[in-house]
């Protein structure tokens, strides 16, 4: 029974960390569906979040009125991000867009940096600290914001992407920009759109996870990384694929950290990435279609 | 003048530039620095086989240039093996190990290509902070010998540079004679497209193994050499950030070509020391150069000095005519 409750433990905090992967490696799949570029620069806007709020926190606004402030901020970054760097370039190769958004990513975190210094800042959580018992687990308050917000998020893009005009041009374009062009769509419009989008995810994403860990100008590397895993795994998919992608990696690393070795946790993570770009390199969903050049 | 004379001309000519440079740079915080000049060269040299050569991304090279050079440190610092050879087994393991996993990694394409040397690079780069009783962990590995000849000890920046560069030009020698070998001809076939050079018979899945071992095991003997030569390592400079850095030193100097990489390296290495001028800004300026570099100069300088040079004798022509 108790290593029961322990395993149950694990799978509860896993979940948490996971839902934040899905929604980073969203992000990821986001912009990789309408323009093909991987953003290395994603994990930025998830810092981004976490610090601007702490600013804004501290400048005396209220909790709603920071996030908001804060997820314009990192969304603002973006699209100055697409506006200068990315939209001037017309026949890039895609080693030079990673290398891109590589120099834009230290940038940002340059620039944060020198705004926010390299000290670690702490948000508080969101309604107060006291933890609730689940059967033989507990978990905080925050691990109830982190899963409301996600699934809110991913119902809201659904929706998004299902329903309305623009998401289905966005969709358009992923299957073939040409094509898509041709119909009429304006596709640079739409590659603007999605840097709005997952710049405005990724930075949410960063506010609802700064109560559980420490925030710093440097956290987004990591993050950014465990996103990108997140989204392989799912096999790039702007959707489900995706968000159970970043459960499995979340439980997958949280268990590992419980019975293998805490010290390892983050190496955990790309020994998953790595089996299974070695043994299923199309994600673990993807049918059709083995190989994407 | 043929091309193999011109080619044979010019790494001539470099390398006597290489080797009277110290007697310009008397200044030991100058030669200090083209110490390091020497070995990033020889890890973008090596890099450029896979990357420019053949097309494949790495985004995990530091970790081959760790391994050697915690393979050469651990023997020799804790175990007192003679520094020659612990440097040959670092080569050989670290060349062991990537043929490897070169086999499934290089199976990938793309992003997934470089997302598994990332996450290659990130788990080596654990490794070496976590093995705390072997390397030392994060606070680093002391007391790693010079590497010496008989009585004659590596000792100070003049020798080191020597010492270093000999491998250096060494390294660029060789891969200049593989740029115009067969074996060039056919990694640059597999960089255009590898449909058409398995079909034209060569044997994509094994030359490219091949070629990724070879990387690896050039970035170990930069690796053993940064050892012997800093007499102190730690995980810090085997990171990420310098999986990023050797990428861009390549693609800045120009994809292909081995003085390219020279020039890259070079650059790469001088511009912290300028950019200590802006103090705390330093991090911002280099993102920004970065950035307009591949901007505006997306064949690198290699590239944008060829078009320079046709673009002057075609107005040349232009006049003479």
């Amino acid at each position: 029974m108790e290593a029961f409750g322990e395993i149950f433990q694990y799978i509860l905090s896993g979940f948490s960390t996971g839902a934040i992967y899905a929604l980073i490696g969203f992000g990821f799949a986001v912009i990789y569906n309408s323009t093909g570029i991987i953003n290395f620069a994603q994990g930025e806007f998830v810092m981004l979040g976490g610090l601007a709020t702490i600013f804004f926190i501290n400048m005396n606004f209220p909790l709603p009125v920071s996030v908001i402030f804060a997820i314009a901020t990192a969304t603002l970054t973006g699209v100055v991000f697409e506006r200068l760097a990315i939209r001037p370039l017309k026949n890039a190769t895609p080693l030079n867009l990673v290398l891109i958004t590589i120099g834009a990513s230290i940038l940002i975190r340059g620039g944060a940096m020198l705004m926010w210094g390299k000290d670690t800042h702490v948000l508080p959580s969101f309604s107060g600290s006291d933890p609730i018992y689940i059967a033989d687990a507990t978990i905080l308050p925050q691990h109830l914001w982190i899963f409301s917000i996600t699934v809110l998020i991913i119902a809201a893009s659904r929706m998004f992407f299902n329903r309305s005009i623009t998401g289905k041009a966005m969709r358009a374009c992923a299957y073939n920009r040409e094509a898509a062009g041709l119909v009429g769509i304006d596709v640079k419009k739409m590659v603007l759109f999605s840097f709005i989008i997952s710049s405005a995810i990724g930075s949410l994403a960063g506010i609802i996870i700064a109560p559980l860990t420490m925030s710093s100008y440097d956290v987004g590397v990591m993050l950014g990384l465990k996103g990108f895993c997140a989204a392989i795994i799912g096999g790039m998919s702007n959707g489900a694929g995706t968000v159970i992608g970043g459960l499995l990696l979340g439980i997958l690393e949280s268990l590992g950290a419980g019975f293998i070795s805490a010290s390892y946790k983050d190496a955990i993570a790309f020994i998953i990435l790595l089996l299974i770009l070695f043994f299923r390199p199309e994600g673990i969903f993807r049918k059709d279609e083995t190989e994407r050049v | 003048m043929t091309e193999a004379k011109r080619d044979i001309l010019g790494f001539l000519l470099f390398a006597a530039a290489v080797l009277i440079a110290p007697f310009f740079f008397a200044d030991s915080y100058i030669l200090n620095v083209l110490v390091f000049v020497g070995i990033n060269t020889l890890l973008a040299v090596a890099l450029n086989l896979l990357l420019g050569f053949a097309g494949q991304i790495s985004l995990g090279h530091a970790a081959f240039f760790g391994l050697g050079a915690y393979i050469s440190g651990v023997m020799t610092a804790a175990h007192s093996f003679d520094p020659w050879l612990a440097m040959l087994i670092a080569a050989v393991s670290t060349g062991v190990a990537a043929f490897i996993i070169g086999f499934p990694i290089l199976k990938l394409k793309g992003h997934y290509l470089a997302m598994a040397t990332l996450g290659f690079g990130i788990i080596v780069y654990i490794v070496f902070n976590e093995t705390v009783d072997l390397t030392g962990g994060p606070s680093g590995l002391p007391g790693i010998p010079n590497l010496s000849l008989g009585e004659f000890s590596f000792d100070n920046d003049i020798k080191n540079f020597y010492l270093i560069w000999a491998f250096t030009l060494l390294a660029m020698r060789i891969s200049l004679n593989l740029y115009r070998s067969r074996i060039g001809r056919a990694l640059r076939a597999i960089h255009d497209s590898e449909v058409a050079a398995r079909v034209a018979g060569v044997n994509v899945k094994n030359l490219k193994v091949q070629i990724f071992t070879m990387s690896a095991v050039i970035s170990a003997l930069a690796g053993s050499l940064y050892a012997h030569t800093m007499t102190f390592i730690s995980p810090a400079s085997f990171g990420f950030n310098f999986s990023v850095e050797l990428v861009t030193m390549v693609i800045i100097g120009g994809l292909g070509s081995v003085y390219g990489s020279f020039m890259g390296a070079a650059i790469l290495t001088l511009l912290p020391e300028f950019l200590r001028i802006f103090h705390d800004y330093d991090i911002i300026v280099y993102g920004l150069l970065l950035i307009l570099i591949i901007m505006f100069m997306p064949g690198g300088l290699a590239g944008g000095f060829r078009t320079a040079l046709e673009r002057l004798s075609r107005s040349r022509k232009q006049g003479a005519d």
